[in-house]
Order: C-alpha cells, then structure tokens, then sequence
C-alpha cells in the first residue's frame, strides 16, 4: 500500500446540499468508480426551473478604480451562481488538501520550490540569455518583446511572413495580459481558443475569471445559451457532455486548417530551451503539432534552471490547483517539427520592474495554479470578474497594482487577510503579507478614497488621546452613537444593513474597572 | 510577575464580560494584573488600511501605556498580531520592540508561558463549534490550519479539552474566515455578511449550541448575521469559559 | 535599446538584495509500494485511464481495434492500415479511430507515460485520433516523477510528452468529461517489448 491515498472523497459535509442533486454525469473509471481528476469538482446543479441570469463584471471605466465591492454584491445577488461557485472552488481546495497531505515531503517541496524561484529571479538576466542560446541552438527563432504591444507586434509580424490567417491557441494568462486576441481580431487575424473554458469565455466576449477554470462562474445553462447563440446548438439542451462535444466537433475545423498555433508556457528551462505545458485537454498539443508554424508566448520570470528542477514543480502544480497528482498531459516543446518554424517570444511586460520592489518581487515566483483563488472567501463569493482585471483573488490583488496603481488601488482591500491564501501557495509567496504592505503604499501615494483616509486619520486621533476616546465611550449608551467613528467606520451604516448591531452593554470594561477596582484600591 | 491587561477597544465597548473574565481567570493563577487606565487601542484598525502613519500617535500610546510589564496579555489574537508583527509606524526603539515581543494573547499566554494543567472551577456541558480567529491561527499560530502538511495541534482546543462536560463538534470548513476582517466588514459589506452566514450556517448543522473564539470582533460580525438569519446560536469569549462561565 | 537588452539591463539594475542559491534538491522516497506495476495501473485509472494486463495482454484492447476503421500503429505488436512513415501533413492522421504507439517509461507515481517524437511518429497522431493504445514493458516503470525527471529524453527530444489518461475536461460545471480535444480514451497495455 502507498503512502499517498488517490481515492476520491465522498460524502463529505458542504454547505450548500441545495447546489447538487443525487445524480451524476461525470465520468467512472475502469473500476466503476467515479473519477475526479482534471478538475472535476462533483456534480452538475440542480437546475432550477427558470434560469438565473448569469452576473456580469466590474464595470470598466478607463483607469477609474474598480468597484470591485459593486460587483461582488452583483454576484451574491445570484443565489445560484455564488453557491455553485463557491461548493465548486472549494471542493478544489479540498482535493488540494487531500493531495497535499498525501506527500509527507509537502511543505519541504514548496520552500525548495521557492528557493529554486528566487535564484532563478535573482540570476534571471543569465538564466534568460543561457535559454536563448540553447533554444536557437534548438533551432528556434527567439524574439524579445518590452510589453504587451510589442508582444502582439512581433507576432502579428510573424504571422504576416507566413501569410498566415487563422491561429489556434491554448490558454495563455501572458496573452490575456497583452490583449492579444482583441489586437489580433482588429487586424484581420482570426484566433480560436481551444481550452473548452476560454473557448466559451471567447464565445461570450467575456475574459476569463479563474485563471486554470476561466468559466467557472458559469453554470450549464449559461452555457447552452452561448452556445446556442454562437455555435448553433439546441438551447433547450444543456447537457454538459452535448455542450463539450459540440464544442470539440466545431473547434475541431479550425485546428485541422489553422495557419499558425499558439501556446503560453508553464515552464521554462534555460539547461534545454524547453518550454512546458501543462494541460488537461491536449489542447496545447494539438496548437503545437499541427500547424506548420508554432509560436510560445513566455513570461520573463517562467524560467528555471534545469529539467530535474521540473520534478520539484510538476509535484506541485497539479496538486495545488485540481488536487490531482499531475495533469492529463506535461509537454516539452524543445524544437521545430522537420518542416516546420517554431519561434519562442520572451515577454517583459513590467516584470523587470517588478523585480525591482522590494516588498513585491516574490510575486514573480507564481506558477499560476490557482489555489489561492480557490482557497479565498472573498474570491469564492465574488466571482473573478468582479475584480475587473487579468488577475483575480488573491494573487491578483497583489500583480495587478503592478501594472496600473490607479485602477487596482482598490483590489487590495478586497481580502480580510485571512492569510489561507499565502499557506496554499505553492512556492511560498507571502500574499496576504503582501496585500497589507500595498495598502501602505497606496495610503502613503494617496490612492485610497479621501473618505477611508479621512476616517483614518479621525480614528487616529481619538485612540491616540485617551481623554477623547473616554469622551467618546466614556457612557455606555453613547458607546454605539460614537463607535461607528473609530470602532465600526461606520457612516452609512453598512454593519446593519446585513447583521444585527450588538446589544449596548451597561457599561463599558473600563466604566466596569473603575467602579469595581479603582474605587475598592482607593479605599472607597 | 507584572501583567499588564489589555482590553481592546471592541472589548471594551461591547463585550466588557470578556475584559472581566479575562482579569479574573489571571487573577485566579495568583498573578498580579495590572490594568493601565489609559489605554486605548493597538493601532490595527488604520495599520489594516493602510494608513500607518494616521497609526503612529496611537501605537505610541500602546508602548507607553505598556512599557515596563514582564507580559502584555489581552484576550485577542488579532490585536496581538498587530502588536507583534505590524506595529511599525514608530521608530522601533528597545522600548517598542520589548512590548512588542512581550505580548501575548490570552490563549498561548495560558498555554506556552504559564503552562495551565487545569481549569477546576470550569463546566460547559455543551456542544461548542470552536472558531479559529484567522490572526490567531494564521498569525501567531494558535494551532495548526488544514492548509498545512504538519502534525495537528492546537492551543485553544488543548485548554478546551481541560474543561469538564464541553463536546466540540466539526464545521465542513473548519478555518474558513467568518469575513469580519476588520474594515472589511464595513467596506465591503456584502461580501463580508455572506461569508458571516455561511459559517455560523455551518456551525448550525453542525449542531453547535454555542460557538467560543478567542477573538470578540469575530463572535460579534458572527452574533450579528445569526441574529439576523435567526439561528439559535450563542457566541461566547474562550476566556469566558475557562473562567468558568455557566450557559 | 533593443527589447532584449532593456529587459536584461533592467533586471540587472533590479536585481533583489540578499543571498539566493539554488537549492539541493534531496532524493525523495518514492510514495508508490514495491509494486510499481500495480501502483502505476492504480494511478492511471484514478486518472481516467485503462489498463490492460495478464497473460494476453492484447485482449483487452481486441474489440477496439475489431471496432476501428483507421488503425494507426507505430508498434509492430499490432498491425495497422494507416502507415505512419507514409504521413505527410499532420491533418492526414484525423480520420483515424485508434492509434497505437510504444511509451518510453511509465511513471508509478502518477499513472503517467512518456511519447517523444521518436515512438510517436506524427506528434499529432497522439491528439487527433479517438482512441490511444499505449504499450508500456512493466520493466519500464519508474518510481515517481522525479526519477523521471532524471531521464535523458528531456534533453535530447524535441517533442516529449507525458500522457496521463485520456483528454479531459471539467469546465462545465466541472462534469469530468473524457475527451475534451484530444483523446476519448487511453488504454495501456502491459506487453514487455520485444527481446
């Protein structure tokens, strides 16, 4: 018998019983039992008679701060949608616990996994030249781009030389960065996403809102209905396998004839020039070996030393983000096919200056796996396209100030700082740590709300003069009057809005102290 | 041994039942408790915004008010947090550094310093759902989170476990954050009174009668959303139950 | 400044303080029992794969391939009507019903094996068909995925896959479907190669 136990949890406790029905669609294994990889979470919902509407985003509006509390409260007003988002994320952080759980060398894989990130960070200007030689040794054509448009250029141009119309591409966050697909679209470049949950994210017009499940706050039937409308299918049938076939059978054409395919990068080795893919839908495959010509986009900090460092972050990655031990499918791309162009493009796009901030530059070290998403309260019941940016939850809150201090200033509030985020992490990035330390920055750069500031500064100066705050509690029946200033911020009531206002005591602990111990000290 | 007792501003304003009985609960080990009449508050609610330099004045007062003690004990993991890991908007002077390192919460006050074999004078004979403050558990390590592949221990269950009659039951997600968070619970009000009633939700079909934390701005967000879902729930301070608090 | 040497300028200039060596990374006890063979077929149905084992290996995949039009073989255990040398283009090889191919290893960890352009003939051959038939020697298991980690095809292909199950997908509503893009199914035969 193994040490690590693979079987699937049944029966566990949920706090939402309403969200799934008895039956099951999903796949069972040669045994007869039901199976879990590849992010399966349990079963489909209980379908109501009428559809609820499916929540849309945060509003954009240009660099104003996103509200991403207004969203939220959007998201929660669909009963259906938060419930089945939440039972479904956390069923994933489950399954990460279990997995997790199962390595006795767990906690020591991810604090070498961070170790192996931050030389990697630290020497990233030799590591990136030792990949460039190796893979132009490989025979492919490497490119540098400084950000996102110059991304999109280089690869608008490389497409032109080869004539090349229609791409394929597997999910890539670095091109959701770029805003690659709308760039491409609006020079005659036709993109077809592969991955079943970007390709319905795409269909929809809608960015991805979880960065391994991008329609995960979507149920089957908001499904059907895109597909309906997009792809022609029966809108009455909302079967998940009729949905996904119908899916495979139309993207099918365009792999078959695309020009070009498209991969982002898991992992990149400097040792070989390899870049790693790692998916459950072969999708990154079928991009990379069937065109003739193959583009990888890589972010700057994908890089690692050595293909046995690949053995420290495979074990992790599939783990933390699914909770199986591996995903359906781990590919290298070291070299072109005999016939064919491949060509790698190394993205910057404010990671060298990222590097560069003290407080923040370990965020470099993600490996987007998502289990900080899953694991966050405030994520689960907001959906993540209430944060109005490439990257939501937890570790979003912390890159996406990166790029735009004004329009993410808000993000970092979005947290309790509960802090299951930074102890899901699988290479050891402090993000609740980090949240606290850009609410700093953002105070002391003035990009927080005059109001909060303004509150906090009147906070201040009351519990820094015991006199004024004594006035301002001294009786308890003022207490509640007078709290909502310092104790409960409270100016339009929200507290009460939702939840019971606690009940006024007769008096306060200090009232309680004078009376009883002061007075008795004083001979009274 | 001087002890120097802090009574944070929520506990003070609204639950001074916990400020009383954690001043009892220490006087009953023969320590001599000292309660310095001017204090105010740690500093936490402006540090967790962001604003640290709106926080000096009251920091400053806190080192003041608790210079000198051999331990600052007050009944609040995230309090204590603040004090021990963020209260850095002044000049970290010996001073300010020995506060700092000589504050303990309640909870591992009891459990690491003064080592309590047993609470005679405590029964609670009934099914308690235990609620792990995220600064507690998180923060200055109150016990082990599930999200961690080492041995499980845990400090508030430990004591718990030395009271006669007390059953504490399981929550399907045991260190779920109940979404007070601070100035979250006003800013973010939706977000945060959902989560409140999915977790005292969960400690209902847990069969809990009552839930104990060792942090009262969480029982109070918690109190509030049961109250308003009309659930059965009573919230109780640990420190109310290990000095013997009766139902 | 060209791109490349603005982002290497720049991430010289910010490079982060302090020492950051690169760790030693220990050999981990492998987490599989002795029996690798029974430990890999384990993980690889949990995985959503099939296994197919005792003395006629062949037999459990015999109505598969009496079922298939197109057969792909890149083994010469089992004979096909798809000649795999023959392929010019990639998208020739999208009729096929099942192909049949040779893993290099086995990993007993995850259930996994590994294709490199070598075994696979045409890369796409693997994704385009409906069905995969995999033979793996049980000689070839290794223990986990760092000894597989270890192995020199990483370095020297330039194509190398790790197969764990078939093509999946749970993006609805996260029902576990088999056969996302790629592969409806992944059967691996347990046949020793051929001496």
């Amino acid at each position: 018998m193994s040490a690590e136990d693979v079987r699937p949890t049944d029966g566990e406790p949920t706090i939402h019983p309403e969200v799934r029905p008895p039956s099951d669609e999903g796949e069972r294994g040669q045994d007869g039992r039901r199976l879990q990889h590849a992010e399966a979470a349990s079963r489909p919902i209980a379908a109501p008679k009428v559809r609820e509407k499916q929540p849309r985003g945060a509003k954009i509006r240009g660099d104003r701060p996103i509200d991403q509390a207004e969203a939220a409260e959007r998201f929660l007003a669909a009963p259906l949608h938060q419930a089945a988002h939440d039972e479904r994320l956390w069923d994933l952080r489950k399954k990460r616990d279990t997995a997790a759980h199962g390595i006795p060398e767990w906690e020591e894989l991810r604090e070498i996994a961070s170790s192996i990130k931050a030389h990697t960070l630290s020497n990233l200007d030799r590591y990136l030249e030792q990949f460039e030689a190796a893979a132009k040794a490989n025979g492919v054509h490497v490119h540098w781009a400084a950000d996102g448009a110059d991304h999109n250029r280089i690869v608008l141009g490389i497409l032109r030389d080869h004539g090349a119309k229609t791409l394929v591409k597997s999910k890539s966050m670095l091109t959701e960065e770029c805003g690659f697909r709308h760039h491409m679209a609006a020079n005659g470049i036709e993109i077809i996403e592969t991955d079943l949950g970007e390709r319905i994210q795409q269909l929809d017009n809608e960015e991805p809102s979880h960065i391994v499940a991008p329609a995960v706050h979507k149920t089957r039937m908001d499904v059907a209905e895109v597909f309906a409308r997009t792809l022609g299918t029966d809108p009455e049938n909302d079967d998940a396998h009729y949905l996904a076939e119908s899916q495979r059978e139309t993207t099918r054409p365009y792999i078959l004839n695309a020009d070009a395919g498209m991969t982002g990068c898991n992992f990149a080795i400097a040792e070989t020039g390899t870049v790693v893919t790692c998916t459950n839908e072969g999708n990154a495959d079928l991009s990379g070996n069937v065109p003739k010509l193959q583009i990888h986009s890589i972010g700057i900090e994908k890089l690692i030393p050595r293909i046995e460092h690949l053995g420290v972050f495979i074990r992790l990655l599939s783990r933390s983000a699914l909770g199986s031990p591996i995903t359906q499918y781990t590919s290298h791309f070291r070299g072109p096919r005999a016939g064919t162009e491949m060509h790698m493009v190394l993205v910057d796009n404010g990671r060298s200056a990222r590097l560069g901030m003290e407080e923040f530059w370990t965020s470099l070290k993600c490996i987007r796996c998502g289990a900080c998403m899953n694991t966050c309260p405030v994520y689960r019941r907001s959906g993540g396209l209430s944060y109005g940016a490439t990257y939501s939850g937890p570790i979003g809150l912390i890159i996406d100030p990166t790029f735009n201090k004004r329009k993410y200033s808000t993000l970092p509030f979005s947290s309790t700082m509960n802090g299951s985020c930074t102890n899901v992490c699988p290479v050891k990035i402090n993000i609740h740590e980090q949240i606290f330390a850009w609410r700093k920055v953002l105070a002391e750069e003035h990009q927080i709300p005059l109001l909060k500031q303004g509150m906090m500064k009147a906070a201040g100066a009351v519990l820094s003069r015991p006199a004024a705050y004594r006035a301002a509690i001294g009786t308890a029946d003022s207490a509640l009057k007078v709290l909502p200033r310092f104790a409960v911020y409270n100016p339009l009531n929200t507290w009460g809005k939702k939840r019971e206002m606690p009940e006024t005591p007769k008096q306060s602990f200090h009232a309680w102290y004078k009376q009883n111990r002061m007075g008795k000290e004083a001979g009274k | 041994m001087r002890i120097g007792l802090f009574v944070p501003c929520y506990v003070d304003a609204f639950e001074p039942e916990v400020g009383i009985a954690t001043l009892e609960l220490l006087e009953r080990f023969g320590l001599d408790v000292e309660y310095p009449f001017d204090q105010t508050c740690c500093g936490q609610p402006m540090a967790n915004t962001g604003c640290h330099a709106e926080a000096a004045a009251t920091e400053a007062l806190f080192v003041r008010n608790f210079s000198g003690f051999d331990y600052v004990v007050a009944p609040s993991g995230s309090c204590v947090h603040q004090v021990r890991e963020h209260l850095t908007a002044i000049p970290q002077t010996d001073e300010v550094l020995a506060v700092r390192s000589k504050t303990f919460e309640l909870v591992e006050f009891l459990h690491d310093v003064l080592k309590i074999e047993e609470f005679p004078w405590a029964a609670f004979p009934h099914k308690v759902a235990y609620h792990g403050n995220c600064n507690a558990l998180r923060g200055i390590h109150h016990a082990r989170p599930s999200e961690i592949v080492a041995p499980f221990f845990s400090k508030p269950l430990d004591l718990l476990a030395k009271v006669k009659g007390i059953e504490i039951v399981d929550l399907a997600r045991p260190d779920e954050c109940c979404g007070f968070g601070g100035t979250f619970s006003v800013f973010e009000p939706a977000v945060s009174a959902k989560m409140g009633y999915d977790k005292v939700a969960d400690q209902n079909r847990a069969g809990a009668e009552y839930v104990v934390s060792s942090d009262s701005s969480c029982l109070m967000h918690q109190k509030g959303c049961a109250g308003r879902l009309g659930l059965p729930l009573k919230y109780l301070h640990i420190a109310q139950v290990l000095n013997g608090a009766a139902a | 400044m060209s791109a490349r040497e603005a982002t290497l300028a720049a991430i010289r200039q910010n490079r982060p303080a302090g020492d950051h060596p690169l760790p030693v990374v220990p050999r981990f006890t492998p987490l599989v029992g002795d029996d690798l063979v029974e430990e890999f077929g384990e993980r690889l149905k949990r995985m959503g794969g099939r296994v197919s084992g005792g003395p006629d290996p062949l037999a459990g995949v015999r109505e598969r391939l009496d079922a298939a039009t197109v057969i792909a073989s890149a083994v010469p255990e089992v004979a096909g009507n798809r000649d795999l040398s023959a392929v010019q283009r990639p998208q020739e090889v999208d009729d096929v019903d099942v192909a049949v191919v040779r893993a290099v290893f086995g990993v007993a960890e995850t259930g996994s094996v590994l294709f490199t352009e070598g075994e696979l003939v045409v890369n796409a051959v693997a994704y385009l068909a409906q069905h995969l038939i995999v033979l793996l020697d049980p000689a070839d298991i290794l223990p986990n995925i760092q000894a597989a980690y270890l192995r020199p095809e990483f370095g020297r292909s330039a194509y190398a896959v790790l197969h764990t199950g078939p093509s999946a997908t749970a993006d609805i509503e996260g029902v576990l479907i088999h056969g996302a893009q790629g592969v409806r199914s992944l059967t691996v035969v347990l046949l020793p190669r051929q001496a």
